[in-house]
């Protein structure tokens, strides 16, 4: 089976059930993808599979349609990715544990819709959970994100 | 390193640091500080200049024995040691240090003693004393109770001043110039002619000279750091994907495992079949453990699946009752004389005050609720002949390895707990469960690390939960004023069930049946507050709040029915009733910052609540509108003092974050047992609080007290009751059981 992760590809071989979460977690070592749930209630495990969001844990490693992008390749520490940014500067995490699928979550709301209203952001963010409760820090991370990217 | 070196280092140890390690029986003894672990691992040119900072050629590492489950406790006490060390934040590394009884929590005992946090009587502040010996007698090395910022506040400026000073004086030694002359800046002592010494450079001096003590700490004027925001030391790491947790931990030849335990808690398997699991893809083991069974292999979702392939028979026959139903009887069945475990309030004449009066009547309920954090609980264990490594998240180290001792037999010194980031907590890992199962599988695999990782549904089913509780009230009032007040709460005790899973006992009342509800700062002329201890069922634990986090809904909705009986203004009859100063104006900043008593649009309406715990009066409003029927969650304002906002930006992050969880609970969630297993499996059967239902929520951290507190837990309290106000405000309709779910829609 072949996957292309964050720009690289990789040839595995592992039962085709297996849920990408999983393979990439425990198969190729990529950390920022979180387990939570396992059943698409909680966000963590958010990817992007060929630009849109979705949930690894519901996606058979045997299924995946396209590039995958983890919150690693998004952007890195040195040089990170406007969300990434806005996060930051809005102090969101807590635990952080569930950040890197909002911020994948976030990001690719914004490559779809790069002026989102209010209620846009909380329909697109409403499936991710954050159990410290860091919503209000979200809502306006969001927010400096789209600025940040319409570059205004 | 030479041996005249070690002579000469450990003749430093023992004069700076006293007895080493144990425990010394006699009070004085306790007074006595503890060993300073840090001295056991130095290497050559290491310095460790209190339990709290450790210095050698390559940099600065600042010690937070406090465990950070997202609280941001690393980077809070790395802050409180920079202030005096004059390090910047990103100069240095934090690490959490290794279980001592250097590290115990003195600030713990203030919470447990039986004394009202505004009593500062000489009785009161001796028995706390008294409590702070016992705590570093069972070295205690906690985190809980909302306590890391007062445990540490103190302690951990006076370290940094400690390690500034002998850098200085060491400094002196080098240079043959006066430290007096010298000051400090950014990790270096500057030199009266101007020139910089790195604090690193002078690592190996300091190392042989005896730390200086007793330095006065900075007046609050000076402070560059304490009351500004500054950036956590983990947000980078947490901002990008990067911060690993105790999940993500990999060691060379770890295997991975996880469990299916007995759905009836604390009860075992009678037999298992693994025949099919056996064949599965990647398994090596399936092995019988305490409560189940366990599976091994190559990666985790491998055993998960192979661990529902396992044919169990299970044990049967709990030792609470099987149905939800059992467990609310049993409580109800509790307000009787000789189930009553406190009633330290008690004023006026409670009885002849109800006697032929027209008394308020109502009954309270708050069901079981689960942690949850969204790392699932999971821990690594090496098991060796001569040691055992645990990495894992833990607010417990100190507890763990005894609990290892008993299942591996090594002594104390051979467990070495590594303490990782943790993905939450709220009470969830002051549970010592998934480290003792790992070790019992680690224990059958000498020599290979295993790491332990529980699923979603298994996690659900084992959380020791939030106590059951319920309350009944009853009161009277008179023009216009509430007279009496009776408030009776019944719960199992919380602290019977979590110290009892670790073989240990509390003597006396468990404050925590009445907490949040027996010390509020109210004067009513007849005001009455018993706790009653319902008998053990289904395990409980340490929920964000503990025995608060039901008793300020009990407390201060039954106060709210009161005051509206009595057609009085809730904020003004509140405030008429309050004798705390500092109290009266945490609610006196609400009604403030939400214009308390201004006109609302129709369908729109406000609820005031307050309620002391872990020594902070905290106020909120919630505001609440009616949309066809159902209610939305519009605003919410608080305001709470600490004493002193050490960092407003993680202040005001942790109150946002702790009234989304508080109403998000209130609303939405419990745990539920039927056939004697909980019924709850993942968040779509208590999912809490998601973005959408989020409030605006508006934060103001006062400064009165004088005395500084933590701010983890206290927002909680009062949350539900001032939810259930403003629902009685909107409605007319009194929501008395949580999850309010269950008796009103929200939008």
């Amino acid at each position: 089976m072949r996957l292309t992760v964050n720009g690289t590809e990789h040839e595995l071989e592992v039962e085709p059930d297996m849920p990408l979460l999983w393979v990439l977690r425990d198969t190729l070592g990529i950390k920022g993808v979180k387990y939570g749930c396992g059943v698409a209630q909680c966000g963590a495990c958010t990817v992007h599979i060929a630009g849109e969001a979705q949930r690894s844990c519901q996606v058979p490693a045997g299924d995946v349609w396209g590039p995958v992008t983890t919150i690693e390749g998004l952007g890195t520490p040195d040089q990170m990715h406007a969300v990434q940014q806005a996060w930051e500067e809005h102090q969101v995490a807590q635990c952080g544990y569930c950040q890197g699928g909002q911020m994948m979550q976030a990001a690719a709301l914004l490559s779809q819709m790069p002026d989102p209203t209010d209620q846009d952001i909380d329909d697109a963010m409403n499936g991710n959970l954050c159990r410290c409760g860091t919503y209000p820090r979200i809502r306006a991370a969001v927010k400096t994100a789209a600025t940040k990217l319409r570059g205004v | 390193m030479s041996r005249l070196g070690k002579i000469a280092r450990r003749t430093f140890l023992i004069g700076s640091a006293s007895i080493a390690g144990g425990v010394a029986f006699g009070y004085y003894m306790y007074q006595r500080p503890a060993a300073n672990p840090l001295l056991d691992d130095l290497a050559e040119g290491e310095a460790a200049l209190t339990p709290y900072v450790k210095i050698d050629a390559s940099g600065i590492t600042l010690i937070t024995p406090r465990a950070d489950s997202g609280q941001g406790a690393y980077s809070v006490q790395a802050m409180l040691i920079a202030e005096e060390l004059d390090v910047e934040l990103d100069q240095v590394r934090v690490d959490p240090g290794v279980p001592s009884p250097a590290y115990y929590n003195t600030a713990l005992a203030t919470e447990a003693a039986p004394f009202r946090s505004t009593d500062d009587s000489f009785g009161a502040n001796a028995t706390r004393g008294v409590m702070d010996a016992m705590m570093k007698f069972m070295g205690m090395q906690i985190t809980g109770g909302s306590t890391t910022v007062p445990d540490s506040f103190v302690k951990l400026r006076q370290a940094g001043a400690s390690a500034r000073e002998t850098l200085k004086a060491a400094a002196a030694a080098q240079t043959g110039m006066e430290a007096s002359a010298m000051t400090t800046r950014a990790g270096k002592v500057i030199l009266p002619d101007g020139q910089e010494l790195t604090y690193e450079s002078l690592a190996a001096t300091a190392a042989g000279i005896a730390p200086v003590q007793d330095v006065p700490l900075r007046d609050p004027s000076q402070w560059r750091m304490i009351g500004t925001s500054v950036p956590r030391t983990d947000i980078r790491a947490k901002s990008t994907g990067t911060q690993d947790y105790g999940i993500d931990f990999e060691i060379d030849g770890m295997v991975h495992a996880t469990v299916r335990l007995n759905p009836r808690r604390g009860l075992g398997a009678k037999g298992f079949d693994a025949s099919a699991a056996q064949a599965m893809p990647g398994v090596t083991r399936v092995l019988g453990i305490t409560g189940g069974i366990a599976v091994v292999a190559d990666n985790t979702w491998r055993a998960m699946q192979a661990a529902q392939a396992v044919d169990v028979e299970w044990e049967t026959g709990t030792p609470y009752p099987e149905e939800q139903d059992g467990h609310w009887q049993v409580l109800s069945d509790s307000f009787v004389e000789d189930r009553l475990d406190s009633r330290n309030r008690d004023e006026g004449d409670v009885a002849a005050a109800l006697e032929g009066a027209e008394v308020i009547e109502a009954e309270y309920r708050a069901p079981y609720l689960a942690h949850s954090p969204l790392e699932p609980i999971n821990a690594t264990v090496r098991v060796t002949e001569d040691r055992v490594d645990v990495w894992t998240g833990t607010q417990i180290p100190r507890f763990l390895q005894s609990e290892i001792t008993k299942i591996t037999g090594h002594e104390r010194d051979q467990i070495h707990i590594h303490g990782l980031m943790m993905g939450g907590s709220f009470g969830h890992r002051l549970e010592p469960r998934v480290v003792q199962e790992a070790t019992e599988i680690a224990a059958q695999m000498p020599g290979t690390p295993v790491k332990l990782t529980y699923s979603r549904e298994e996690d659900w089913t084992h959380n020791d939960t939030r106590q059951i509780a319920m309350a009944r009230g009853r009161g009277t009032v008179a023009n216009g004023r509430v007279e009496t007040m009776d408030l009776s709460i019944a719960m199992p005790s919380v602290v019977e069930s979590q110290m009892g899973r670790i073989g240990m006992s509390m003597p006396g009342p468990d404050l925590q049946i009445v907490a949040g509800a027996w010390e509020q700062p109210y004067r009513i002329p007849n005001y009455r507050v018993s706790g009653y201890r319902a008998p053990a069922l289904a395990p409980i634990s340490s929920w964000r709040a503990v025995g608060a986090s039901t008793n300020g809904f009990f407390h201060d909705t039954f106060l709210d029915e009161l005051i509206h009986a009595a057609g009085a203004d809730p904020v003004e009859e509140r405030l008429r009733l309050m004798w705390h100063d500092t109290s009266r104006k945490t609610l006196e900043a609400v009604a403030e910052m939400s214009n308390w008593g201004e006109a609302l649009p129709e369908g729109t309406a406000r609820g005031v609540a307050f309620c002391m715990s872990f020594g902070v009066p905290t106020a909120e409003v919630v505001q609440v509108s009616l949309q066809d029927g159902a209610v939305k969650l519009d605003k919410v304002w608080v305001a709470a003092d600490v004493g002193t906002v050490v960092d407003p930006v993680m202040f005001e992050n942790m109150i946002q974050g702790g009234i989304v969880w508080a109403l998000g609970h209130a609303m939405n969630s419990e745990v539920t047992y039927s056939g004697g297993a909980v019924q709850q499996q993942n968040y779509y059967d208590s999912e809490g609080m998601r973005l959408a239902q989020t409030p605006e929520i508006f934060v103001r951290g006062l400064e009165n007290a004088d005395q500084i507190r933590g701010m983890g837990e206290p927002m909680v309290p009062p949350a539900a009751a001032a939810l259930s106000n403003a629902i009685f405000a909107a409605t007319g309709q009194r929501i008395r059981e949580m999850p309010m779910m269950k008796h009103i829609d929200f939008v």
